[in-house]
């Protein structure tokens, strides 16, 4: 007589419980809470924030123009950062600090291509493409390097990358001789501005392309699955047949790639570099991405989506915080906030707390009703 | 086993980073001065306390910003690299950071090695004191180049800088003087607390709690960076505040201004909706004055190094200048009086 009565109970209370912690447990759980706040308070504070409006640009092309504009075009060199800060995460455990100083480097040999040792030059003396491609040789080159300390040599990745993050900027300025050279050709700034007749930023177009580039990588090779695989285990997947050195360093050379886009974009938007500011501390920004996204950043499982998500969200609170005029000196202290938070919410004891804390007021209710 | 391990790295990665300590702020030497003595790796080198006399190389210590900074800094630091050379009787060792604590702790190193002269560019304007006491009792003559710091005239030997105060003076003048109704302005600040801020800012605030009519529509600091510089812009206009001045302290910063300004469509310059302000030397600001984008550039001369070479060979001489303080020439340009000749005599 007593289970018919406790069936239905059981029955109405598990899938409920287990949505609670479905949800909290879901790897994009945080990004998207993330997001549905700052939006939240946005509309609340203040909801022109998110109105958007056509403009014509100096050069005659209607544009749009609006934070969310703003928010998506400026998020773009961090998003493709992130996909490669990603899948290095998930292999080698651990994260490249350099990526910021590679980045000046790629801009550095762009810009040096194109200006054709010149300081200044009116029109690029090198066709674009071409420069473009020597930048992702040589960054995907740093990336090697980075991956060959990581991988053969067996160095934390974090001490490894830290041979380039100091002496990156060094070696971008001795690429140019140390002058800072400045590109005045229109088209050079395409790829930072707009191109001309399209008034969405090319930056979103590029981040797109590269998002759907490693989306369709990720489903038609194996590139995921070894990944994670070397991350989780390397000894048992070299006993599988995958040779967890090699893979490894393809992550680093991937991540080189993306930090040669990303390094085009930034120098794109203004023609020029300062190689000690250029894209300065972005690698913290990319690797808190990493973090939002609900990936370990001990390596293993991962998900690039929550790392888009991640970054796009930390442009959003970059993007509020310079709304209300928060000092841009101040920013990383507020970042640091936000870093706090991540860490103590996704610590499995706290997310074990919150699950049964969670559970205690379901119960409750179910008992009141 | 794990411990011994464990300790490896940690060595390992202290090794790492004494090792980047010591190369990673300086910049590699440009190619146009390969005699420059020892400019690679100043933090380890110490220069030869040996007494300089008659033909023997003066020795100088020259702590200096960080050459990338903006194209102000990298024609300072040229100069200084030229000048100071083997050539020239010197024996030189040379010290870039932007990071003050970094710079004194240099200084001090500097000073205890004996250099004859310590050539100064300081990153900060306050914390200097100490290494002003132990340069004197040291018998280190110091000569301040570019920036001021604040001390007692009596703690150094010279100063050849640049009078921010003045130059925030004469631009901030040259903006009341274009008579617009209402002074709606973006203020991009650079490095907070060095000298070049304080004085461009310290003109401008003045005026702003002066003046009914003169507002701030935002007032940040982009840390002498085009790209934040270019945020900052393009969040005031995200925000549809109005605005008509942009005063930005270093030429990067107004460049990076203008390239928000540039992609909302919004004019400026001569004829423009918005009055674009820079400063510092750089041709191409120059050049984009000289076509009416922008409107004005305050001149900040960048090229001290003769004038500091000067001084030294009196004071070796026993000579002492006739002014403590030599401030170098400056004026500002704008957009309705800049000419070619100028363009030519000053840009850098």
């Amino acid at each position: 007589m007593t289970t018919p009565v406790k069936n239905p109970e059981t029955q109405v209370k598990r899938p409920d419980e287990s949505l609670f912690k479905r949800l909290t447990r879901q790897q994009l759980f945080i990004p998207v809470a993330a997001l549905v706040l700052l939006v939240l308070f946005n509309l609340i504070a203040d909801p022109s924030f998110f109105a958007v409006s056509m403009k014509e640009n100096s050069l005659g092309n209607p544009v749009l123009s609006g934070n969310m504009i703003s928010v998506l075009d400026n998020a773009s060199e961090l998003v493709i950062l992130a996909i490669g800060m990603t899948l290095v995460t998930a292999s080698s455990g651990g994260q490249d600090i350099s990526v910021g100083a590679t980045m000046t480097i790629a801009g550095s040999v762009i810009l040096r291509m194109v200006c054709g040792g010149q300081v200044t030059a009116d029109t690029m003396q090198m066709n674009l493409f071409l420069a473009v491609f020597i930048g992702i040789v040589v960054t995907a080159f740093f990336g090697a390097f980075n991956g060959a300390l990581v991988a053969y040599f067996n160095i934390q990745p974090m001490v490894a990358t830290l041979i380039m993050y100091t002496a990156g900027r060094s070696i971008a300025a001795w690429i140019n001789n140390n002058q800072l050279p400045i590109i005045n050709d229109v088209a050079f700034k395409y790829a930072g501005t707009f191109l001309p007749g399209i008034p969405v930023p090319t930056p979103i177009f590029i981040t797109i392309l590269m998002i759907v580039i490693f989306w369709l990588v990720l489903k038609f090779t194996n590139l995921g699955l070894y990944t994670q695989s070397v991350g989780i285990n390397p000894n048992s997947s070299r006993l599988n047949g995958i040779n967890p050195k090699l893979v490894k360093l393809l992550t680093y050379v991937i991540l080189g790639v993306c930090v040669a886009v990303a390094g085009y974009i930034r120098i794109s938007r203004s023609g020029s570099i300062n190689y000690s500011r250029n894209a300065e501390n972005i690698e913290m920004d990319a690797i808190l991405a990493v973090a939002l996204g609900g990936n370990a950043l001990s390596g293993g499982k991962f998900n690039i989506y929550g790392s888009i998500l991640g970054a796009y969200v930390i442009q959003f609170l970059t993007t509020t915080l310079y709304k209300y005029e928060v000092p841009s000196t101040a920013l990383p202290a507020y970042k640091a906030v936000v870093v706090i938070l991540l860490v103590v919410l996704s610590a499995p004891v706290v997310r074990e707390k919150l699950a049964s804390i969670k559970k205690a007021p379901a119960k409750a209710v179910k008992e009141v009703a | 086993m794990k411990m011994k391990k464990v300790l490896g790295l940690t060595l390992a990665a202290a090794l790492a980073l004494s090792l980047a300590a010591c190369g990673g702020n300086n910049n590699p030497p440009a190619n146009n001065n390969p005699s420059s003595a020892g400019g690679t790796s100043s933090g380890t080198n110490t220069p030869d306390p040996a007494p300089t006399t008659g033909g023997e190389l003066i020795t100088v210590g020259v702590i200096n910003n960080d050459p990338n900074e903006s194209g102000y800094r990298t024609a300072n630091d040229a100069a200084m690299r030229a000048t100071f050379t083997e050539a020239n009787g010197y024996k030189a060792t040379f010290y870039n950071n932007n990071d003050a604590a970094q710079q004194i702790a240099t200084a001090q190193q500097m000073v205890q090695d004996e250099v004859d002269f310590l050539l100064l560019s300081p990153a900060s304007t306050t914390g200097w004191d100490t290494v002003l006491k132990d340069a004197q009792a040291a018998g280190t003559q110091v000569i301040l180049f570019d920036r001021m710091l604040e001390a007692d005239e009596s703690m150094y030997a010279a100063a050849v800088v640049s009078d921010m105060p003045a130059e925030g003076k004469t631009a901030v003048d040259w903006l009341a003087a274009q008579g617009l109704s209402e002074y709606n302005i973006i203020h991009i600040q650079g490095h907070m607390g060095s000298d070049a801020q304080l004085g461009r800012t310290g003109a401008l605030d003045e005026k702003v709690a002066a003046e009914a009519n003169w507002n701030y529509v935002a007032q940040q600091t982009a840390d002498w960076d085009e790209a934040t510089a270019r945020t900052i812009v393009q969040s005031v206009i995200d925000s549809k505040k109005p605005f008509n001045v942009i005063y930005a302290e270093n030429n990067g910063m107004a460049r990076g201004a203008v390239a928000a300004l540039d992609a909302a469509g919004i004019t400026h310059g001569k004829d423009g909706d918005v009055i674009v302000m820079g400063f510092d030397s750089d041709k191409w600001a120059f050049e984009a004055v000289l076509e009416g984008s922008w409107n004005y550039m305050g001149l900040c001369n960048p090229l001290q190094a003769d004038t500091v070479d000067g001084i030294i060979k009196d004071l070796m001489a026993g000579k002492a200048p006739a002014q403590k303080i030599i401030y170098t020439p400056e004026q500002g340009f704008d957009c309705d009086t800049l000419t070619q000749a100028d363009v030519d005599t000053y840009g850098t």
